[in-house]
């Protein structure tokens, strides 16, 4: 008592407090008299002598209470305590675990805070542990109080581990005994936390390596269900796979475990047989030969059991994955040198029983056996070795048993499976390859497949021969001058097999990188003989038959530029084949143009990646284009038919491709040469750097004049748009001054809008600064001028069209005034409805210009931040608008809608959805489709928001499957069908209703609309029906 | 008389048991290509030509029919083949055959009362419908048909909530 009084606070306040706590059974004074601990008031000994009379009381209750204080003091005051007071304290409590059984909650409480302690001196962690070992029987606690056990237990492995280990096998003991018969499943999160640490970390298990398992895979395997609205938040998952963690973590356990994984694959329960398969799948990371060695045909029978019979393909996939481990784990280990090799006898065991099924093409067996032996081989390049030495002469034995194209195809297919996997292992040694062999058979084989009269088998064939082609010095180089033979002709087959030609042409790709000089000897003069000879026909007038064999060497020739060497001589050959249509002038309509373009446009994407062909590209293929079509704009006077021809919408649109497409992958270096060139072209009339460069008159495409000329500013765009940013543009402010002019022109709308489009691209790649103010006011001023007149008025809109596109994109601040601009057209008489699908092109990729690809700036929530500022005005003018001209707001909110990711739309949907219900009464069939392709997805991802209204979803979609636009018949019906992803009690009011309106779209005149009535009428029909 | 409750359920697929699937009266049966998907053609997507109700139409409504017993589609088992539709659209008719696996195949009935309830499900009510098994490939051949054309029967079958649950399992898209 002196020392309260020294110490000089009242003794009296401490006293008072704990009386309130313990007597008076009130909270608040256990974190008082904490507080006072914690800023030095008084000391934790002044607490335990003021508790004096409590803790001795004979009420156990009493003496609880009076623990209590002292354990929740201790909680939030362990950190100062003092190795002298540690000490007392713990003999304190050890002393107390042998009270009534009321008061252990109480102990371990401040066990729990004395566990946590760093002033703890060593020995005392031990004697905690042996006392509560020793006194405490743990599971007939409450669940609170075995977690706060664990915790203890937790708190000394992170801090006392070599203490712990002294004690040997008894600490597992004593914590195998504590967790015996666990039953809550946050507990068990930690006591398998625990025994994985004791595993991991090399604490002695002694002797209860089989106590140790029994203790913890008596949960295995995990069925557990979360009770609704646990608040705890543990998953099932959560539990398997820390247990998996456990039980997967030493080869110690598997005498014990193997055996009951074997038993549990044969459960009757889907997930009880997976996760006894992933839990195979996970012991074979550690374990060896020596573990598996005597469960080896217990767990083959196993698998093969699973993956021949199950109808669920997880549970084939899984079995499969454990035999691909099993495989792994038995080629992984070390042998000594007089050790049965056990790799080889389990492969010898999967081939017995696999191996007849794959003679039975037809059967249901074969393809689980290929599977599996599939699964084993690709293990190791050893497995590998042994099955494909083994299965490959019985494939190639059973193809030509087999006469039937569909069950060769089978066996083909097979056999392709285990070709694939040679490419997983690298072999030093070319005769060790396990297919090195076999090689003429092979061969001969898939020649024999693509020679076959069935599609489906050649399909397979092509895929062989393309996996034949992709192992590393395997054909020779008269296998691959035949390989290319029977590529070529596939690539020529008629129609009816197109699937073929597709593929072939996928094969020649991938095998021109791989042997370039073969495809350079053997395809490309034949093709270029073909297309020669298709000219000639073509100028003798008898072309027609030969057109479609024209269109097919072309293909072909792109097809095989996917090697520098060879786009070095198919490129020319494009190039000269467009001259010499144009000398011949043999060309009777755009369709052979635009193939070839078509076909320069695809060598120049292979060619993107590769800087050097890249180059060469360019450099080869823009100046001829340019020159080409200047040459035809110049041809006015005495008109050509090809003259014409080039100077069509679609051709110049096919040639804007490939120019795009040419350029966008430039160097900055490279580039900057080339457009100073172009630009000089365009604005200066310099020819000089053109082929074949004699022309009749200059070239002054922005002068009063041509209306030819002007088309190839379109060119113009395509190159200039695609330029990296870093480019810089000769006479940029001139340049743009006459794009800005043309773009107003409403003598030729193709030329006006691609100047707009040029415009726009440029804009949106200018580093932001005056300069950049200048150009946007220009245009503002532009498109006031043309709009405030009659003739123009259309030109001007393009204009404010693409330059509004140009700024939202890269979120310029005259973006908005902009876009409000477009708005207020809405209700223009005569622009409205143009202005209502502009917001279709201002929410839509581009293909030509402002494009990612062609390095516009692109924010990448362009179309958020669109919806977020400019919804709430389109649904204020909706409303405010006058009746005639609301569909055009319901038009342009339906464009940003249906562009706007999904996951944006759905929180504001609520405000929405009442406007696109209304949108679904409007007549106009574009808003109606869009409105229901926007509903559709809602349907699936938002059922409970759609349930609200369902009566009105299931009259409008109902009526609208009688509208007379297909589509919109097919997408109401669609909507039909989504419809029943709502709650089923919502929807069983209108079953009958529904299924008898249904009944009229299954007689629609057009089929692909009865097929979406079938498949909507069958899932009602389903709805709260047994066994849906 | 063969009745309608003759399959029992079909359950025991993939239900363990021993090994080769003893509870399965055909553990290893052949399996057939499947067709791809139909070619939208041009005349399809225009909006003014009528397409009219033809045989792969019919038979691309009961080829995914999921076989009771096996996890496969009748179309794979060969159960059912488009040369054994027979169609006319402008009569309204429509005759299917099937052919069960094997002779004794206990499921024959319920194939045909999922085949029947698919296209009674699917097809305009103007169609009038015959399913029956393809002549001499079953042992009940006859029995087994006249249940099928009997509407009170097939009526009756389908208020009985254990077939109707097999059936609607059937039907059910393939998850």
């Amino acid at each position: 008592m002196a020392a309260t009084l020294e110490a000089g606070v009242p003794a009296g306040a401490l006293w008072g407090l704990v009386q309130d706590f313990v007597v008076g059974q009130q909270e608040g004074p256990a974190d008082q008299v904490a507080a006072d601990v914690k800023s030095g008031s008084y000391t934790v000994l002044q607490v335990v002598e003021a508790l004096g009379s409590s803790l001795e009381n004979p009420e156990p209750r009493t003496r609880a209470r009076g623990i209590q204080l002292l354990s929740q003091v201790l909680l939030q005051c362990h950190s100062v305590l003092l190795e002298k007071e540690v000490v007392h304290l713990i003999l304190f409590y050890e002393n107390r675990l042998k009270d009534h059984h009321l008061v252990t909650p109480s102990v371990l409480q401040g066990l729990r805070a004395l566990s946590q302690c760093v002033a703890l001196p060593p020995g005392l962690a031990v004697s905690v542990l042996k006392a509560i070992f020793q006194e405490v029987h743990v599971q007939s606690l409450l669940q609170v109080d075995r977690h706060t056990v664990y915790s203890i237990i937790t708190n000394f492995m992170q801090t006392r581990e070599e203490e712990l280990k002294g004690l040997g096998a008894d600490f597992t003991f004593g914590f195998i005994q504590v967790m015996d018969g666990e039953k809550d499943p946050r507990n068990l999160l930690v006591a398998f936390r625990i025994v994985h640490d004791l595993i991991s970390r090399e604490y002695s298990l002694g002797p209860f390596v089989e106590e140790l398992f029994e203790v913890t895979s008596c949960y295995f395997p995990i069925d557990f269900t979360p009770p609704p609205n646990d608040p705890h938040g543990i998953q099932r998952e959560d539990l398997i796979l820390s247990l998996r963690v456990v039980l997967a973590s030493t080869p110690q356990f598997a005498e014990f475990l193997l055996p009951l994984l074997i038993e549990k694959v044969d459960s009757e329960i889907l997930s009880a047989k997976l996760d006894s398969l992933q839990t195979l799948n996970a012991c074979c990371a550690v374990y060896g030969q020596k573990e598996l060695k005597d469960f080896l045909p217990g767990l083959w029978a196993s698998i093969r059991r699973e993956v021949f019979q199950t109808a669920s393909e997880q549970v084939e996939a899984e079995g499969l994955a454990a035999l691909h481990s099993l495989t792994a784990c038995l080629s992984r280990s070390v042998l000594r040198a007089d050790a049965e090799d056990l790799l080889d006898s389990f492969l010898s065991n999967i081939l017995q029983d696999c191996r007849h099924h794959l003679c039975e093409p037809d059967m249901k067996l074969v393809w689980p056996s290929a599977k599996l032996l599939q699964a084993a081989a690709g293990a190791s390049a050893r497995a590998c070795g042994h099955i494909t030495g083994d299965v490959l002469p019985l494939l190639l034995e059973q193809f030509h048993k087999h006469s039937q194209s569909n069950q060769r195809r089978t066996i083909l297919e097979m056999t392709l499976g285990f070709l694939k996997l040679q490419q997983k292992w690298h072999y030093e040694d070319k005769d060790e390859r396990p297919l090195s062999g076999f090689k003429d058979q092979l061969c001969s084989l898939v020649f024999l497949a693509l020679t076959d009269s069935s599609a489906q088998l050649q399909l397979v064939g092509i895929r062989a021969l393309t996996a034949l082609g992709a192992q590393p010095d395997f054909l020779a180089s008269d296998d691959l001058e035949q390989a290319v033979g029977h590529l070529y002709r596939l690539s020529f087959l008629e129609e009816d097999s197109q699937s073929c030609g597709v593929a072939a042409l996928e094969a020649s790709g991938v095998l021109a990188t791989l042997h370039p000089a073969a495809f350079s000897n053997h395809l490309v003069p034949k093709l270029a003989e073909e297309l020669h000879r298709g000219l000639s026909a073509l100028a003798g007038g008898d072309g027609s038959p030969q057109r479609p064999q024209n269109l097919r060497c072309l293909q072909v020739l792109s097809a095989v530029s996917t090697h520098p060497s060879i786009v070095k001589e198919t490129l020319p050959l494009l190039l000269e084949h467009l001259w010499r249509m144009n000398k011949g002038n043999v060309v009777s309509g755009s369709s052979d143009i635009i193939a070839v373009c078509q076909s320069l446009q695809r060598v120049a994407e292979k060619c993107q990646q590769d800087p050097e062909s890249c180059w060469f590209f360019h450099q080869t293929a823009i100046p001829c284009l340019f020159a080409l079509a200047v040459q035809a704009s110049m041809s006015e006077k005495e008109p050509s038919i090809l003259g014409e021809v080039l100077l069509e919408d679609e051709v110049l649109a096919a040639m804007v491709s490939v120019i795009g497409t040419a350029t966008t992958h430039l160097s900055p270096e490279l580039a900057a040469q080339s457009v100073a060139r172009i630009v000089s072209l365009f604005l200066d009339g310099n020819t000089s750097f053109l082929p074949e460069n004699s022309f009749p008159s200059r070239f002054q495409p922005f002068q009063e004049g041509s209306s030819s000329q002007r088309r190839l500013v379109a060119l113009l765009m395509a190159f200039v748009c695609s330029l990296p940013q870093n480019v810089e543009i000769p006479q940029l402010d001139k340049l743009m001054r006459e794009l800005l002019e043309l773009s107003c022109c409403h003598r030729c709308p193709f030329s006006a809008t691609a100047a707009a489009k040029c415009f726009a691209g440029l804009l949106n790649k200018h580093p932001a600064g005056q300069q950049l103010d200048e150009f946007v006011q220009l245009a503002v001023d532009a498109v006031e001028a043309g709009l405030g007149s009659g003739p123009t008025r259309h030109q001007a809109f393009t204009l404010l069209l693409w330059v509004t596109k140009a700024l939202v994109l890269r979120y310029h601040p005259r973006n908005s005034s902009l876009t409000a601009r477009l708005m207020g057209l809405l209700s223009d008489p005569e622009l409205g409805p143009a202005a209502a699908d502009g917001f279709s092109l201002l929410m839509s990729d581009c293909t030509d210009v402002l494009t990612r690809a062609a390095h516009a700036e692109v924010r990448i929530m362009f179309r958020q931040r669109f919806f977020t500022d400019n919804v709430p005005a389109l649904v204020q003018g909706f409303h405010a608008a006058p009746q005639h001209v609301k569909p055009n707001y319901l038009k342009g909110l339906s464009h940003v809608l249906h562009r706007l990711p999904k996951p944006v739309l759905l929180p504001e949907l609520p405000t929405l959805l009442s406007l696109l219900l209304e949108a679904l009464s409007c007549s106009d069939s574009v808003v109606q489709l869009s409105t229901l392709s926007c509903l559709q997805p809602l349907l699936l991802d938002a059922p409970q928001v759609m349930s609200l209204h369902v009566d009105t979803l299931v009259t409008k979609f109902l009526n609208l499957s009688s509208s007379s636009s297909m589509g919109v018949r097919i997408a109401a019906l669609q909507c039909m069908h989504a419809l029943t992803r709502l709650p089923a009690p919502v929807l069983l009011p209108y079953k009958p209703h529904v299924i008898r309106a249904l009944a009229k779209p299954l007689d629609d005149k057009k089929r692909l609309v009865r097929k979406e009535a079938v498949s909507a009428r069958g899932e009602w029909f389903l709805l709260g029906s047994p066994g849906s | 008389m063969v009745g309608f409750g003759g399959g029992g359920g079909g359950g025991g697929v993939g239900g363990g048991g021993g090994v080769g699937g003893g509870l399965l009266e055909n553990a290893n049966p052949l399996i057939y290509e499947r067709s791809g998907e139909r070619p939208v053609t041009a005349g399809e997507e225009d909006e003014q030509v009528p397409d009219s109700i033809d045989a792969r139409e019919i038979f691309d409504l009961i080829r995914s029919i999921n076989d009771p017993e096996h996890p496969l589609t009748l179309e794979e088992l060969n159960v059912v083949e488009q040369v054994r539709v027979q169609v006319s659209d402008p009569d309204s008719t429509v005759a299917v055959a099937f052919t069960p696996t094997i002779p004794h195949c206990s499921m024959a009935t319920l194939i045909g009362l999922s085949i029947k309830v698919k296209l009674l499900r699917s097809l305009p009510q103007r169609f009038k419908m015959d399913v029956h098994i393809t002549p001499g490939t079953h042992a009940s051949e006859h029995a087994v048909n006249k249940q099928l054309a009997d509407k009170e029967r097939v009526a009756a079958a389908l208020e009985n909530t254990h077939l109707l649950e097999v059936v609607n399992q059937c039907l059910s898209a393939r998850s």
